[in-house]
């Protein structure tokens, strides 16, 4: 178990750090750097900057100092957007606010998705599974910027019952949650029940209906919690999934996280900015992986994560 | 004869002997008894048998016909019209639907059927050309990696995890913001004729492809390797090993073409997910450059105008997911028909 954790966190250190590199070098790809599309700059002017923040050296050493700084925290400044503000202190005061979003849409995709996924199992072959499961393969199908977009057309500007941008009241928070947790929900959903009806045929589960304990209690005591497992692997995607989501989300609902700061970015080419959040973002999304990989291995100690499950 | 205990329980177990065989028992068979041998099914082979499988799949033949249609739509469709997806029509800027513009026209007065029909190609194609390079380099290494096994499986699986780790959405991100100008910059100085018609495509679509060739050919590959590994064990592998074939043979002749139908399921499910990635990148501002355009950055372009042109955005938002749910119907149609043992 030890070694297993040991290996895991091994294993995401060596992610970030490929993560890192492939940022920096995509990054060096970039023909003149990130100065050339400002005011044409004087030769001298253009050097002391380069300088400055170390452009001039060899691209090794720059990948090493890049690095080095990593480890200290530090994502280096902006040079654009808010010229010279420190990269790290900028995701700081947006990241609050996606996060909030994202953990909002994670538990309300998760507390809707589990019981569609039960419902679905236990009235399996009937109308009601049916119904559920046309409702979740078009939510899985549909993309996060659809789901925005018509929600905003149609309680924002048609029936304009609800705040069409920002997040100041808890009646802003209903559309941005449900564009956000809309797939998500429905692939539980999905999940839950598919592994469902893989635990009701196992045998502990004749046990209990043998024992003479009502359906109910045999679905929701027993088979539920096994059939959880696997939901259970699906929370790293699903974090990547709500950041990614995000990004979409909060440009739509003009929402001041770091998903539409990072979208902004990237059309504004503040190449710090992009390389930052880019590395924080996927090393959150790694973090969260280690963390229910580890939690998986808890829960389910028959699970064997150090070989190759085929 | 003393009669078993079991025959007493079970009468019918005794065989009456003379019942069984008579005395015409003996004589050879007439040619009456001959024919009723001869099978008179014909034998069905393994895509027959699929076929019919997928034909008894409702749903999945529903969305195969939707599928088609949008490819009718896509392909054929901007013969039959008049305009242009890049003419901008002076004059007739913003028009609403009509005769002569079924869905009107955008603010530079193009013409938004046909732009539909083009966005539709392009996400269909790229939808099916980053499949097609997940399935090589996936079952390649997947094969290679299963049929060595050992360390070389142990080393490349390492890598295959590692991949599988990164936030593939984040890299493309990066990816296609990083490479546009490179790209364009390559396109610009080539004067081949080859690139350049690839350059009307966008440099996007190309950091979009990379993206698959470099990220998400891993589940395939993994796919892959646990057949291979499965496969591997049997007898005409061995049977091929003991006649001197080299591993390279095995592969091509025997392994691959044994997973075809894991191949095709996975490919197919591959489409609808590309298809998703470049309409969020082009919703994003990084997909296919203009004037050409796909379902994702007409949506994205639509959303300038949400108040008053709301239709614009629904055209493409309904076809783009149209097209997603019926690939994924289809796909799972697939499954069901050529890996019967996966159906739940």
């Amino acid at each position: 178990m030890a070694k297993y954790i040991v290996k895991r966190i091994v294993q995401a250190f060596f992610v970030v750090i490929l993560i890192a590199c492939i940022t920096f070098f995509l990054m060096n790809m970039v023909p003149g750097g990130p100065f050339l599309s400002e005011k044409a700059l004087s030769p001298e002017v253009l050097a002391a900057k380069e300088a400055k923040y170390g452009l001039d050296k060899p691209l090794l050493v720059q990948l090493k100092n890049y690095l080095l700084d990593l480890l200290k925290l530090d994502l280096g400044v902006s040079f654009k957007m808010q010229i010279n503000r420190p990269v790290l202190t900028i995701i700081m005061e947006m990241f609050p606010v996606s996060c909030k979003l994202g953990a909002i849409s994670l538990v309300w995709a998760i507390l809707c998705g589990i019981p569609i996924g039960c419902l679905a199992a236990y009235y399996r072959g009937t109308w009601v599974d049916n119904v559920l499961r046309v409702f979740t393969t078009i939510g899985v199908s549909i993309p996060g910027f659809v789901v925005a977009t018509v929600l905003l057309v149609i309680f924002g500007v048609k029936l304009s019952i609800l705040p069409t941008m920002g997040l100041n009241s808890f009646g802003s928070y209903i559309m941005p949650v449900m564009a956000l947790s809309l797939s998500p929900m429905c692939y539980v959903g999905r999940l839950t029940r598919s592994s469902m009806l893989d635990v009701i045929n196992q045998e502990y589960i004749r046990t209990a209906k043998a024992k003479g304990l009502s359906t109910k209690v045999v679905i929701f005591k027993h088979a539920l919690r096994n059939s959880l497992i696997p939901v259970l692997t699906y929370l790293g995607p699903l974090t990547a999934n709500i950041l990614t989501g995000g990004f979409v989300v909060e440009t739509v609902f003009s929402i001041p996280g770091l998903g539409r700061y990072f979208v902004q970015s990237i059309s504004n080419r503040d190449y710090p900015i992009i390389m930052g959040t880019t590395i924080f973002l996927a090393s959150f999304v790694v973090f969260m992986t280690l963390i229910v990989d580890i939690l998986y291995k808890v829960v389910d100690p028959r699970m064997d994560l150090s070989k190759e499950a085929n | 004869m003393k009669k078993s205990k079991w025959s007493v329980i079970f009468p019918s177990l005794q065989p009456n002997i003379e019942k069984l065989f008579t005395d015409d028992s003996f004589n050879p068979a007439t040619e009456n008894e001959k024919e009723n041998f001869i099978e008179t099914k014909e034998s069905v082979t393994y895509w027959q048998e699929a076929w019919r499988r997928f034909k008894a799949n409702k749903v999945a033949m529903i969305s195969l016909i939707i599928i088609a249609i949008i490819v009718i739509f896509a392909f054929i469709g901007p013969l039959f019209s008049p305009y242009d997806y890049s003419t901008q029509i002076r004059g007739s800027e913003n028009l609403p639907p009509s005769w002569e513009h079924p869905f009107g026209t955008d603010g530079l007065g193009r013409d938004l059927l046909v732009r539909t029909m083009y966005g539709t190609r392009v996400s269909l194609i790229i939808g099916v050309v980053a499949s097609l390079i997940v399935l090589v380099i996936g079952s390649i290494y997947g094969s290679i990696s299963g049929y060595c096994g050992g360390k070389v499986d142990n080393v490349m699986m390492r890598i295959v995890e590692l991949i599988y780790s990164i936030p593939d959405v984040l890299v493309v991100l990066l990816l296609t913001t990083a490479l546009k100008e490179p790209l364009q910059s390559m396109f610009n100085s080539s004067s081949s004729d080859f690139i350049k018609g690839l350059a009307t495509l966008g440099p996007s679509l190309f950091s979009i492809f990379i993206a698959f060739g470099l990220l998400y050919w891993v589940s395939n590959a993994r796919i892959i390797r646990g057949q291979v590994i499965m496969l591997k064990q049997q007898e005409y592998v061995t049977a091929a090993k003991a006649l001197g074939a080299k591993g390279s043979h095995i592969i091509k002749k025997h392994l691959l073409p044994n997973c075809v139908g894991q191949l095709i399921v996975t490919t197919c499910l591959q489409i609808p997910s590309a298809i998703f990635l470049e309409s969020f990148l082009s919703f994003l501002g990084n997909g296919v450059s203009a004037p050409m355009t796909s379902l994702g950055s007409l949506a994205s372009d639509a959303l300038g105008g949400i108040y008053s042109y709301t239709y614009r955005l629904v055209i493409p938002s309904v076809l783009l997911s149209l097209l997603i749910l019926t690939l994924n119907l289809v796909g799972d149609g697939l499954r069901d028909a050529l890996d019967p043992k996966l159906k739940k």
